[in-house]
């Protein structure tokens, strides 16, 4: 970012606004992590406060919406500022809707808690880490402006999907092998579908980066089930 | 649909005032029934560019103009190219509204007419021309007012009804509404819709979001250069050109 705005107050504006994005991006990242954490440990306590800690991300959605509405207005972005300002107004909707997906997440980790444990979860942990990963390199990509970077989210999410699959059948397998399981796996199950969702939106993030940067549409271009 | 013809087609324009190049080597070209805005800082050639092509540069003393500007194929500086009938087809509108000011609203339109030797009735035409500028309304109980009983907006609609009476093919417009208020100028920005239909229009403005609102193609000049032409929807959401980029959005050069 060698160039900056000859009004210092509207450079100023655009970056609270990305700091911002990038506050709301690492709450949330943190209350995945904290989610999938609560359902492994079997921690209630800690799934309580992934719960408690949403309403920040809430209120972050309504305070960005709010200044983008306003830099809109009052300040008729151009070019590559009003591909970000169109960006951050969309990204903040994905953000809010990752912050929901762990509140599910964790919410099923406190009834997990009260009944014994299932199986080992190291799939599911893995499947965390790496929609974590997605999110954190799509922010990266977002505050770095590289495409790059944005590109190799959207690769990544066929690793996801393909473990969430295996997840699934595993579970499935569990299911039909003792009844009386049904309940917790697919309380598990859930837990592993929201975690391929919030990976889905990582690449959202990332195709919006990537029009943001280059100003091509990405979206839609290869034919996903 | 198809694309429109090229009305104007610039070639290699370089534009010298002395020893100093205003423009240099500008090759673009304007479609016929459409909108161009030229924007770019003080100084770019802007209004050099837009007076090259009615060839009112060369009333300025010492200008001299290299290359081709070809209106509908034709050589504007031909040797056969009478300026002032050229001048007919290509009208101009100025930045500060310049009615004849004792002259009523009725002459004013119609002085164009007569300076051509066109004689007749003008009444008429001059009805057609201020409806055309969005005027007759506000101005059909008062022709024979002076021009400077007119409010500034009015009296810009005035000088453009003006252009019009000649039956002009292009009009372009030098900062057209920078002396008007936000009323005003919307009045003139909304008339300038409904010309393109009937004229081939450029404009030169300050204002990007004037360029923004009323052209269909936008021409960035940066000291005398062409740094990039294009459709003003891609200039302004994704221009090719860093130095576009810059402009477009405020940033230091």
């Amino acid at each position: 970012m060698a160039k900056t705005h000859i009004d210092k107050s509207y450079e100023a504006e655009l970056g609270a606004l990305r700091e911002q994005l990038l506050e709301m991006g690492g709450l949330v990242e943190a209350a995945i992590a904290g989610s999938v954490r609560a359902v492994v440990e079997r921690d209630a306590v800690l799934a309580d406060l992934v719960i408690r800690k949403d309403k920040t991300v809430n209120r972050m959605e309504v305070d960005i919406d709010g200044a983008c509405r306003r830099i809109l207005a009052l300040r008729q972005p151009a070019a590559s500022d009003l591909r970000f300002i169109t960006t951050a107004l969309k990204i903040v909707t994905d953000l809010e809707r990752m912050g929901d997906l762990a509140v599910n997440i964790a919410r099923r980790a406190v009834d997990l808690a009260q009944a014994p444990a299932l199986q080992p979860l190291h799939d599911l942990g893995r499947l965390a880490a790496l929609s974590e990963a997605a999110l954190a390199k799509a922010l990266d990509a977002f505050v770095t402006a590289d495409p790059v970077k944005a590109e190799e989210v959207l690769e990544a999410d066929d690793h996801l999907d393909a473990l969430y699959l295996k997840i699934f059948n595993h579970l499935l397998t569990t299911m039909m092998e003792d009844p009386r399981t049904i309940r917790r796996a697919t309380s598990l199950m859930f837990s592993a579908k929201h975690l391929e969702r919030f990976g889905d939106h990582a690449t959202n993030l990332a195709e919006m980066v990537i029009f943001m940067v280059r100003g091509t549409d990405v979206r839609h271009s290869k034919n996903k089930a | 649909m198809t694309a429109p013809a090229d009305k104007i087609a610039v070639e290699r324009l370089t534009a010298i005032f002395g020893k100093t190049e205003v423009l240099r080597s500008v090759t673009t070209s304007i479609p016929a029934m459409s909108v161009t805005a030229i924007i770019g800082p003080s100084g770019c050639g802007k209004s050099t560019f837009l007076r090259c092509l009615n060839r009112m540069h060369e009333l300025t003393p010492g200008a001299r103009v290299e290359g081709s500007i070809l209106l509908d194929g034709q050589d504007v500086q031909g040797r056969d190219v009478d300026p002032v009938h050229l001048r007919r087809r290509v009208g101009m509108v100025f930045q500060r509204p310049n009615p004849f000011p004792t002259m009523s609203v009725l002459d004013n339109v119609s002085s164009g007419l007569r300076l051509n030797g066109i004689k007749g009735d003008h009444q008429a035409t001059v009805e057609q021309c201020l409806r055309q500028a969005a005027l007759w309304d506000e101005v059909k109980d008062r022709l024979r007012a002076p021009a400077i009983s007119l409010s500034g907006g009015q009296q810009q609609r005035l000088c453009i009804a003006r252009a019009l009476a000649v039956a002009p093919e292009v009009l372009l417009m030098d900062e057209p509404t920078s002396a008007l208020d936000p009323i005003a100028t919307a009045k003139v920005e909304d008339l300038i819709h409904e010309l393109k239909a009937r004229y081939t229009i450029v404009i030169v403005t300050h204002n990007m979001q004037q360029a923004a609102r009323v052209s269909d193609q936008t021409a960035f000049l940066y000291m005398g250069e062409l740094v990039e032409v294009g459709a003003t929807e891609q200039i302004f959401t994704n221009p090719r050109e860093p130095r576009t980029e810059d402009y477009v959005t405020g940033k230091f050069g």
